[in-house]
């Protein structure tokens, strides 16, 4: 930062912002006994006796405490007669939908917890309920919000039931898989689950997210979110490495993978070095049918947020130009702390046909959606 | 540049914030331990209102494990991405000489001495025996 | 490219143990009774990181007439040292002593890999030098160990493994960074994990290539513990040398930590750079393997990013295998950087080369 900054420098402007595709909305229950309504008896007994039950050390809030006030969010935006930021639908479009006249918010619901839960049974009850949730309380109110399928990795039955279940239903657009399960989501036990969501012409939209158990480092588990908030480009470097090494799209060509809140500069760099390294070790591998920079080139796509920050803006350009700037999408994170505001997140011009892909044109593809 | 009556001294009091709308700027008066301090209501990274950020203090370090809680009051955290700014200069703590929040001056006149003018007055009524936060933008 | 002048310096080379048994010798009398007693020196503990066969691990033309890459003394010599004009090349083992759990039994295996090293490599060519092999599990034994043979300068650095128990930063660890800084030691960083957790945090890969892939993702995680828990704040000197760790991945890892800094920083209030501040004034990185992209532009293009003219240190990863021939260097490098990374990095980092 050589020059002195006192306002965000307008980079990108109104115009072609407007009507953009936000790839990672959060919408929050007012109060969690919203989601009791959409569970059956059994479960919503059990979540108030036991309660969830994932792999981390505390039941209410994460492993790593966030540096502001409800895990997390911007402090702007609690709505003023209570309740969790996000949970209202009014603020939500003054503060995101109707400012930037936003053409579609692709929802990413971070609660329930079905995906990180135990006990499989209570888990897919409970994304089935947030499914169901998202559909009537927000897509029936906001036709602009999509709703995510969620899913339990864990009881592959339930979870391709819950795939086909809401195919056709146009409100859902896209699955979501918390990627820090139990193991690499490439890894053959989970194929059933990947080709329901490929023959059902649902991508996947991977945003951070789950309790494994497993460290967010290979070395252990870090003392600070100092460390865990930039871990989440490791996580997703991971992914991407299984997804690919393990051949899910030499079987599922046509899969669509979105990475969510990873941010994307280390993407050209993993894809140099998995070319470099499987040149070496392709006789481990020999169902890979192409480099794996060219699955990666084909079957994955990344979204904006946490947008990354060079200490020299235009090294994002070139960044974009090594990803491909069909692949890029851009994504606010709305409530979290860490979301970017569409006008300032880049600090450099992107050209104008450029723009339009990353602001709209390659969402609207990727999630199938009407322009 | 004219000068812009903003609020009575009162309605701020130590430790306080007003948000006001000087020739239509939005810019945050801080009430830093008795003195006035204005900065604009936009943070220079991604444009948010910054008085909806904590003011609690700068939180430091001489080593690793030591903590101490300095200049109370004085630090301001932008309440989306946590950049910190000292409200009394309008510099980050992480990029001090690059990044700032714009700053405004303020200065606390009595009435008497406004009713000489030249000051806007727009939503704020000057009594001759009031106290006021002045901003000149 | 292949070395443009003779004297270089080559920063990670891997001399084998041709088996356990050979320790025996190097092993005071009360371990080597107890490791007799329990058979262990018929028993492999090489690193389960580093499978000995594994093409990437054994380039071919590198192999010796018996035994596993790296195990002959004459092949290395012959072309690790004399192939590439090498003025120095430190020597780091890779070997399973250091995970072993028991801190005791773990330490009498790095003294006696310490010794062998000294005896039967760093004694038969003064080009040699190594790395001390510490149980990082039991910080008082390694900072021992680490007192021991720093009594001989040939020893240049501490050889930790990045992925380990706990992460690097941790507290736990700092008598030994408080040792190594006092005695001039570089701590040593390779790639590779002790297995103590899967190397990815989303669970255990199936494939060698992915645990490959892991270690890159790894240094990412022990820089941002390193900085985060004030490892250069407490340790002003202390210099960190990231072994075949990849390079380009630099970049993007620097904006991504730069950025939590900004908003993040309160946590951890110590600090009072950028991590990428202190990274380029703390942390070396050596360059294979060298996951360079596919043209010379772009290769400059990321040495521009990293921006830190004294942090690559060559390195011939002997004997893995990623290059051919003597084509050691990617192309593309400033033709001003070379002679750094040849040679002044790696003599700035390491006061003992020169003393």
């Amino acid at each position: 930062m050589s020059t002195t900054v006192q306002e965000p420098a307008v980079q990108t402007s109104d115009e072609a912002i407007l009507g953009f595709v936000d790839c990672d909305v959060h919408p929050y229950t007012k109060t969690p006994a919203d989601l009791d309504a959409f569970l059956p008896e059994r479960w919503r007994k059990l979540r108030h006796s036991i309660g969830n039950r994932s792999r981390s050390s505390f039941v209410g809030a994460p492993n790593y405490p966030r540096m502001s006030p409800g895990v997390g969010m911007r402090m702007d935006s609690w709505p003023k007669d209570g309740g969790h930021p996000g949970s209202d639908l009014a603020m939500m479009r003054e503060q995101l939908l109707d400012a930037f006249a936003v053409s579609y918010g692709m929802m990413m619901p971070l609660l329930g917890r079905g995906g990180d839960e135990r006990n499989v049974e209570f888990g897919a009850a409970l994304c089935s309920a947030a499914n169901d949730w998202e559909a009537q309380v927000w897509c029936d109110n906001e036709p602009r919000l999509k709703a995510a399928i969620q899913i339990t990795t864990e009881y592959t039955e339930a979870a391709i039931k819950e795939i086909e279940k809401r195919a056709g239903d146009r409100r859902f657009t896209h699955v979501m898989i918390p990627p820090r399960g139990l193991e690499p989501l490439g890894r053959r036990r989970y194929w059933p689950i990947l080709e329901a969501c490929a023959a059902n012409g649902f991508p996947i939209a991977l945003h951070l997210g789950g309790t494994s158990g497993h460290p967010s480092t290979g070395g252990g588990w870090p003392s600070f979110y100092h460390e865990e908030h930039p871990s989440y480009p490791q996580s997703k470097e991971a992914l991407v490495t299984s997804l690919v090494t393990e051949g899910v799209f030499e079987h599922l060509p046509n899969l669509r993978v979105a990475l969510v809140e990873g941010g994307f500069a280390w993407l050209p760099s993993l894809s140099w070095r998995l070319d470099k390294h499987y040149q070496r070790l392709r006789e481990e591998v020999p169902h890979l049918k192409m480099l794996p920079s060219e699955y990666i080139r084909r079957n994955i796509w990344v979204t904006t947020q946490p947008i990354e920050e060079p200490e020299h803006p235009e090294d994002l350009i070139t960044t974009c130009e090594w990803i491909g700037w069909d692949r890029i999408m851009f994504s606010t994170d709305y409530p979290h702390w860490d979301q970017d505001d569409p006008r300032y997140a880049f600090k450099v011009k992107v050209p104008e046909k450029e723009k339009r892909m990353l602001y709209r044109e390659n969402a609207l593809s990727f999630y199938n959606l009407e322009a | 540049m004219a000068r812009h009556v903003v609020a009575t001294v009162g309605e701020i009091p130590p430790g306080g914030k007003k948000v006001v709308n000087p020739a239509g700027r939005e810019i945050c008066v801080y009430n830093v331990n008795g003195e006035h301090y204005a900065l604009i209501n936009r943070c220079p990274h991604e444009g948010a209102a910054l008085s909806y950020g904590h003011v609690l203090g700068c939180f430091e370090s001489k080593r690793p494990g030591e903590y101490q809680l300095t200049r109370k009051g004085e630090m301001l955290r932008c309440p989306w991405h946590g950049w910190e700014f000292d409200i009394k200069t309008g510099q980050s703590w992480c990029h001090p000489e690059s990044v700032k929040a714009r700053t405004y001056k303020v200065e606390v006149v009595p009435g008497e001495l406004l009713a000489k003018g030249p000051f806007v007055a727009e939503t704020v009524q000057v009594k001759i025996d009031g106290e006021y936060v002045v901003v000149e933008v | 490219m292949t070395i443009p002048a003779p004297g270089a310096i080559d920063c990670d080379i891997h001399p084998a143990l041709p088996g356990t048994h050979v320790l025996l010798p190097y092993l005071d009398e009360y371990w080597r009774a107890h490791v007799r007693m329990r058979g262990l020196e018929r028993d492999n503990y090489n690193a389960a990181a580093f499978p000995v066969n594994a093409p990437i691990n054994a380039r071919p033309d590198w192999k010796p007439p018996r035994g596993n890459a790296g195990c002959d003394f004459d092949t290395l010599r012959t072309q690790a040292l004399d192939g590439f004009g090498t003025k120095f090349a430190i020597c780091n083992v890779l070997h399973g002593a250091q995970a072993i759990f028991s801190e005791d039994l773990s330490a009498a295996f790095c003294r006696a890999i310490n010794d062998w090293v000294a005896k039967e490599w760093l004694d038969r060519d003064p080009r040699l030098r190594a790395s001390i092999v510490v149980p990082m599990h039991s910080p008082e034994l390694a900072a021992r160990e680490i007192e021991r043979c720093a009594a001989d300068q040939r020893f240049v650095q501490v050889l930790v493994w990045e992925m380990q128990e706990i992460p690097l930063g941790r507290r736990q660890h700092w008598p030994i960074y408080r040792v190594a800084e006092q005695l001039d030691l570089p701590i040593g960083i390779h790639a590779g994990s002790s297995y103590r957790h899967p190397p990815t945090n989303l669970g255990w890969p199936s494939y060698y290539l992915e645990d490959y892939i892991s270690w890159s993702t790894g240094f990412a995680g022990v820089l941002n513990s390193l900085i985060s828990e004030g490892v250069f704040v407490e340790f002003p000197r202390l210099k960190v040398v990231l072994m075949e760790s990849g390079v380009t991945w630099l970049p993007a890892w620097m904006w991504r930590a730069n950025k939590t800094w900004r908003g993040v920083r309160a946590e951890v209030p110590w600090l009072e750079k950028s991590p990428a501040e202190y990274a380029r004034e703390h942390v070396r990185v050596t360059s294979q393997p060298f996951d360079a992209p596919p043209n010379a532009a772009m290769l400059r293009k990321i040495i521009e990013e990293i921006d830190c003219e004294d942090m690559l240190m060559f390195s011939t990863d002997y004997p893995h295998w990623h290059f051919d021939g003597n084509d050691a260097l990617p192309d593309g490098l400033p033709e001003h950087l070379l002679k750094k990374i040849l040679v002044d990095n790696a003599l700035k980092t390491y006061p003992r080369l020169t003393s």
